[in-house]
């Protein structure tokens, strides 16, 4: 208990320091300048939230013509900064119309579909069963063209008679990507180490390859956020005469950045 | 010569993926969706003067996005029937939007003595090394409460009560068990970059150290810092 109230207390000591870093600075607007864009309000106004959602307060409208500081961008919101070192966040929408020095708009992702350009990557969390247990996996996938993505995915398999770790690369192939509920197919190949429960008799620890197959599905709910499920049948080939095969099962979330 | 076979037959559809992906429908819709360039009468007129302006290139700087959370984070740890300990952990949060983020915890702590330990005075029913007990969760999360905090009339600090729910798993007691894991907590934002947690969490997994399987909760809190990279 003791080391818990030690590392608290420098928990405290470090999130002071932060405090005291963030309580300087005046005329930021000027001396920031050129390390941050600068936008000109286009819009008849910028509205300024207290924080970084659309409940939090609107405390000060910028009107058009202004010009402001982008100090960095969190979700759909930028903290901006105005010519009187007032901060505040505007959202994305807002942003939308705002313009450069070079009098073009500020250049941000199309919202009415998944831009692969700019977020080429999505990584997901899903939970299932594989071969009768459960199964954890987190996966990264890159997509190479909006239809054709390589995916890296570990997984950790916990059964009655076995645990594993299973690590796999594979290909996902989404024939219609613009739909909002769009399907998939996907191939793989990859290592999964088994690690047998310890009962009278012990059998080893053993790595096989394995390949597998599979088809799932996207759903697109936000144009950042979807929900995926996905089927795969693999198989472990093995030392034996014999190969052995696992169903898997798994639902989960992911998000592209 | 089975494997063999499969290896080959997933060769071919990897290629066969492949290939699919290169049919460019997609182009197709975007250049269906192109206005048609105006294309003038007399075609192009020769120019009288040439224009001598050196045009100028405005560089943008990139914004920066700054979604990401890590932290580290102590607290207590109550294993069901070995009592409470502190626990350290360390934590990976990505803000998905302003209502939702995804985040990955992972936490260490050593359990202590059973009351039956206790009380029979030698028996130990676990080895030492089968007392540490380490977690990994992955959780979705949702901002249930923004909110501010006024701690001056001239200051006051971004919010939000958060629920967390996720999947992940506890190795203990020689043996990892899938755990199921459901949280509360409070994130107070102390500037752009520096944020405090407090959490409750409740991990459930199944252990059979006494021969039955049995469910235990196991209630953790934690205080941790973060920074917003």
């Amino acid at each position: 208990m003791r080391t818990v109230l030690k590392l608290a207390s420098l928990l405290i000591l470090a999130t002071a320091a932060g405090l005291a870093h963030s309580a300087d600075g005046a005329r930021q607007f000027d001396r920031d300048a050129g390390r941050y864009v600068d936008v000109a309000v286009a819009d008849p106004y910028l509205e300024l939230h207290t924080g970084a959602g659309a409940s939090y307060p609107v405390f000060r409208v910028i009107p058009r013509g202004e010009h402001i500081e982008i100090l960095f961008r969190r979700t759909d919101w930028f903290k901006v900064r105005d010519d009187h070192d007032r901060e505040g966040w505007a959202h994305r929408d807002n942003m939308q119309e705002t313009l450069l020095a070079s009098g073009e708009k500020l250049p941000l992702e199309d919202l009415s579909h998944r831009d692969f350009d700019i977020w080429p990557w999505e990584s997901g969390v899903q939970s299932g069963n594989f071969g009768g247990g459960n199964v954890n996996s987190i996966y990264v996938g890159y997509s190479l063209n909006p239809n054709l993505a390589t995916e890296l995915g570990v997984s950790q398999t916990l059964g009655r008679s076995a645990n594993g770790v299973l690590a796999v690369l594979g290909l996902t192939h989404s024939p219609r990507p613009d739909w909002r509920l769009a399907p998939f197919v996907q191939l793989g190949s990859g290592v999964i180490r088994i690690q047998p429960k310890a009962t009278i008799i012990s059998p080893p620890e053993r790595t096989e390859q394995v390949a597998y197959y599979g088809a799932g599905v996207k759903w697109y709910l936000s144009r950042r956020f979807i929900l995926r499920a996905d089927y795969r049948s693999y198989v472990l080939f093995t030392r034996r005469d014999t190969n052995e095969d696992r169903n898997e099962w798994k639902a989960g979330f992911a998000f592209f950045f | 010569m089975e494997s063999r076979l499969r290896v080959l037959l997933l060769i071919v559809c990897a290629l066969a993926l492949g290939g699919c992906s290169m049919w460019p429908f997609h182009k197709k819709q975007r250049a269906e969706e192109l206005p048609v360039e105006a294309t003038s009468a007399e075609g192009t007129a020769p120019s009288v003067v040439e224009p001598q302006v050196a045009r100028r290139t405005v560089k943008t700087p990139k914004i920066k996005n700054s979604n990401f959370e890590i932290g580290p984070y102590i607290g207590t740890y109550s294993a069901e029937d070995f009592g409470v300990n502190p626990v350290l952990g360390a934590r990976l949060v990505y803000h998905i939007s302003e209502d939702f983020f995804a985040q990955g915890l992972i936490g260490r702590t050593t359990v202590g003595l059973t009351s039956y330990e206790r009380l029979s005075g030698g028996a130990q029913l676990l080895t030492d090394s089968q007392r540490k007990l380490t977690y990994y969760s992955l959780d979705f999360g949702y901002n249930l409460l923004p909110g501010e905090v006024f701690v001056s009339p001239r200051r006051a600090f971004n919010s939000a009560l958060y629920v967390t729910g996720g999947v992940g798993a506890t190795h203990f007691a020689g043996d990892n068990r899938f755990t199921v894991a459901i949280g509360a907590g409070y994130r107070l934002l102390l500037n752009d970059w520096l944020a405090a947690h407090f959490d409750v969490r409740d991990s459930i997994f199944d252990e059979n150290l006494l021969g039955t399987n049995k469910t235990t909760h196991n209630l953790e809190t934690g205080l941790g810092v973060t920074v917003f990279f």
